[in-house]
């Protein structure tokens, strides 16, 4: 045994080019199969997060069937691509092509890590229509309710969203009250048991309509006229 | 070994064959999971469903296969010292390009498994197998043997994976089993269950073994002539 590791450790460093080479072919094709699988791989998922967001905000705005997105930009409303950052709103319209309502995105922190969702707004009745969780990390079967609980969304089929006359925000902070509480249209009766994630939901909606609804009714009259041609139809 | 160069020939065609055991060995004898306890950390987390398992399984077979087969057909070419270096670049190739397949073929399975499919990469599972096996063996042995290791993970992620979701959620599959009156244990898909059912089969499997050589213990001192 000794005899063979005298032998091998003599011609060790010699060998460092056939190394370096060695780990360089190896980087290269590594480099090489990852943005091939990249590139092949990059429509479909495109394809799929932009199904994932249309399957959403259709369902969180009722009677909607085609939806596109655009840009709130320091106080312009903008289509993506005119500019960089700014918040993305999704603009849906009925089978008339007629503008309907928007939908937005919303996070807040959860029990155990932050819950995102998109909500649905429809001017006409200045109310929340929808939301759907997209991301949660909830305890099963306690959290998670917030998904599954028919009683808990159905207080999302018409939740109270005015805008208050100053034109910079809600009339009132949308929020989520204790279990059996609620009094007012623009609050959320939580779900027993689950009550920090029935907050979060509230909060995740709140801090976001707070901004972006008033905005939204300021350039309703633009958002009605424009009668902007949705590039995406519902099959 | 230059000692042995005259039988080498011999040994290494007895030593390239492929026999069922090159095969069975990661089912049953040296399961990854039940036998090596290998690859824990996704066992433990991501089996609170059995879709997840599966997926996993499946994710982490590919990285195995795809591995060992390059690391195998590389391996006379790649220099000892940086054999580690080369199979971790290889590993994580291929663990890379199941994150993108995964998520091209559905995002929600890909939020579901979540960190996991990048951790695929330090599952010592598959570096042990490369290092063990695939560098030392021609490609079509590695594949038949990994082959064999990647179907013994997916099982033993699916014995988790379908006991938690059957307590846990009373389902299988997402399909409800006992009825509405059944509640489920929640802590089982929560990260004690993992724990819990893990140590299940591991009791199992334990016991198993021993009846079995009791048995043969009995059988051998039965067969014994009296007088010893």
């Amino acid at each position: 045994m000794s005899d063979m590791t005298n032998t091998q450790a003599a011609p060790q460093q010699p060998a460092s080019t056939a190394m370096i080479v060695t780990l360089s072919l190896i980087a290269a094709l590594s480099g090489f199969l990852v943005v091939s699988v990249y590139q092949f791989t990059k429509p479909i998922i495109a394809e799929n997060k932009r199904l994932a967001i249309e399957q959403a905000v259709l369902q969180v705005i009722p009677e909607s069937t085609a939806y596109q997105p655009m840009v709130l930009d320091n106080g312009k409303l903008m289509k993506p691509g005119e500019t960089e950052g700014g918040i993305t709103i999704y603009v849906a319209y009925d089978k008339n092509k007629e503008f309907i309502g928007v939908a937005a995105d919303g996070q807040a922190q959860g029990y155990q890590d932050k819950i995102q969702l998109i909500y649905g707004y429809k001017p006409a009745c200045e109310c929340i229509t929808g939301k759907k969780i997209i991301k949660l990390a909830e305890t099963p079967g306690l959290g998670d309710k917030i998904i599954t609980d028919a009683k808990f969304n159905a207080n999302f089929d018409a939740l109270s969203a005015k805008i208050h006359k100053s034109g910079t925000k809600l009339a009132h902070k949308i929020v989520a009250t204790n279990p059996g509480k609620k009094n007012f249209p623009w609050q959320i009766d939580s779900i027993s048991g689950a009550t920090i994630s029935s907050v979060a939901v509230g909060k995740a909606i709140n801090d976001s309509a707070q901004v972006i609804l008033p905005q939204v009714n300021r350039f309703l009259a633009k958002l009605k006229e424009e009668r902007y041609e949705p590039v995406i139809q519902q099959q | 070994m230059s000692q042995s160069s005259n039988n080498s020939n011999t040994e290494q065609v007895a030593e390239d064959k492929i026999t069922s055991s090159t095969f069975m060995e990661g089912i049953w004898e040296n399961n990854p999971v039940f036998v090596m306890l290998l690859g824990l950390c996704p066992v433990l987390a991501v089996t609170n469903s059995t879709i997840n398992a599966l997926a996993m399984g499946l994710a982490t077979m590919f990285v195995l296969l795809a591995s060992g087969g390059l690391v195998s057909i590389l391996r006379n070419h790649i220099p000892k010292q940086v054999r580690i270096a080369t199979y971790i670049i290889i590993i994580a190739t291929f663990v890379t390009i199941v994150d993108y397949l995964i998520q091209a073929i559905s995002l929600e399975l890909y939020n579901a498994l979540g960190a996991f499919i990048q951790l695929i990469v330090a599952n010592c599972m598959i570096l042990g197998r490369a290092e063990a096996f695939a560098s030392r063996n021609p490609p079509m042995k590695t594949f038949v043997n990994n082959l064999g290791m990647g179907i013994g993970f997916t099982i033993a992620l699916l014995c988790l994976g379908t006991v938690r979701e059957m307590l846990g959620s009373g389902t299988l599959l997402g399909f409800p089993l006992f009825g509405a009156t059944f509640e489920p244990w929640v802590v089982m898909i929560l990260p004690p269950g993992g724990f819990f059912v893990l140590g299940g089969w591991l009791l199992l499997f334990d016991w198993l073994k021993n009846r079995k050589e009791e048995q043969a213990k009995l059988a051998e001192i039965q067969e014994a002539p009296l007088g010893n």
